[in-house]
């Protein structure tokens, strides 16, 4: 790809200066070392300073710079440039259905709040053993799909029964990990966390929208792992 | 009573597992209609009487508006708890909407025994 201008349409609000947000045309140019949407924005953000939004590993392992991208949620850092079709503005807005803090950033406290809610922790009673609890490659098997998760939120924002209950309903990212748990073989608390989940607001808000798997830049399917939580409660309660 | 936001009210295993059964059985149903439809079972006014009159037919129609209305049910109960926040108007909403199942099912019934 040889150099290019990118257009944008960029969410704007900043509360200690806007009265209500805007959205921004800015362009930009770049080059053949430009390969992801972050390279861009961070070319943005040289040029107008003011713009902010969250990045660090740059490489889709910490899950910061999930944004709303053309009305789709994903990761700047690994959306290509080259996927988005040439002279059509690129639209950034914040993650739906979490409050803005300024421009692209969200305030997270409700999705890590669900997140903590699952108890995503090991519990077992056992005595430790010396060095490490121990699982067949078959039982550890059990967890790929569901470990890998980021906690970048592109799931539950874009998961309609999280917008509408966001304070009750734990959403994709968090039902994902309660599942890692209970599907976790030196996890002793999987009729605990059967119990805490039963609930009509808690889990069973999801009507399998699957929204949640549209999203997810590391492709895991929260919506399978709901419906293996609810096939356990089926199995202990027939 | 302190504002708190309280969930685990530890029920909606039921109700879920009921909308699937009852949707499986109003696919049922109405695949049994169409078959009975496309054999000419509606041709005219008698016929289609004699058979939704027959007992078998009575029996799954009887079934039938009870799936509805336990799935009408969830799926309107699920609406209030997704849109309406306020709880005094949501427990209105949710007996309101158990009187006209209920009343609907009665009627439904007295159509059908009528037969
Ligand atoms: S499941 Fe996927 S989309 Fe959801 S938080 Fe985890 S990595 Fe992000
Ligand atoms: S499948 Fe469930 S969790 Fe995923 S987007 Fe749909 S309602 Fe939300
Ligand atoms: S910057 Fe870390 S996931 Fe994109």
């Amino acid at each position: 790809m040889a150099s290019r201008t990118l257009h944008f349409k960029i969410y704007r609000y900043d509360p200690d200066k806007d009265r209500k947000p805007y959205m921004q045309d800015i362009s930009v140019e770049v080059d053949e070392n430009d390969r992801k949407l972050l390279d861009a924005l961070v070319k943005l953000k040289a040029k107008d300073d003011s713009l902010a939004f969250r990045r660090s590993c740059r490489e889709g392992v910490c899950g910061s710079d999930a944004i709303n991208i053309n009305g789709k949620n994903g990761l700047a850092c690994l959306t290509d440039l080259s996927s988005f079709p040439e002279g059509k503005p690129i639209v950034l807005r914040p993650l739906p259905g979490l409050p803005v803090i300024r421009d692209l950033i969200v305030d997270m406290t409700q999705f890590f709040k669900q997140y903590h809610s699952i108890k995503p922790y090991l519990i077992n009673h056992d005595p430790p053993p010396e060095r490490e609890r121990l699982q067949s490659p078959k039982d550890r098997e059990e967890l790929d799909g569901l470990y890998e998760c980021i906690l970048c939120a592109c799931c539950s924002t874009s998961c309609p029964s999280f917008w509408w209950n966001p304070d009750k309903f734990v959403g994709p990212a968090g039902l994902l990990a309660a599942y890692r748990f209970i599907a976790d073989t030196r996890d002793q608390a999987t009729n605990e966390r059967l119990d805490d989940l039963e609930d009509p607001y808690r889990l069973f808000r999801c009507h399998t929208i699957m929204n949640c798997v549209d999203v997810c830049p590391k492709g895991l399917n929260p919506t399978r792992a709901i419906g293996k939580i609810k096939a356990l409660m089926v199995a202990r309660a027939i | 009573m302190v504002r708190r936001n309280v969930v685990g009210a530890h029920y909606g295993l039921v109700d879920w597992l009921a909308q699937r059964v009852t949707a499986v059985l109003m696919a049922a149903y109405a695949m049994v209609v169409a078959v009975a439809l496309l054999q000419g079972a509606a041709a005219d006014f008698v016929t289609w009487r004699s058979f939704m009159a027959s007992g078998l037919m009575r029996f799954f129609s009887f079934v039938l508006v009870l799936a509805l209305a336990w799935h009408a049910w969830v799926g309107v109960r699920d609406i209030w708890m997704d849109y309406v926040k306020p709880v005094s108007l949501r427990l209105a909403l949710h007996v309101l909407t158990l009187f006209a199942l209920i009343g609907s099912v009665g009627w439904a019934l007295g159509i059908l025994w009528r037969l």
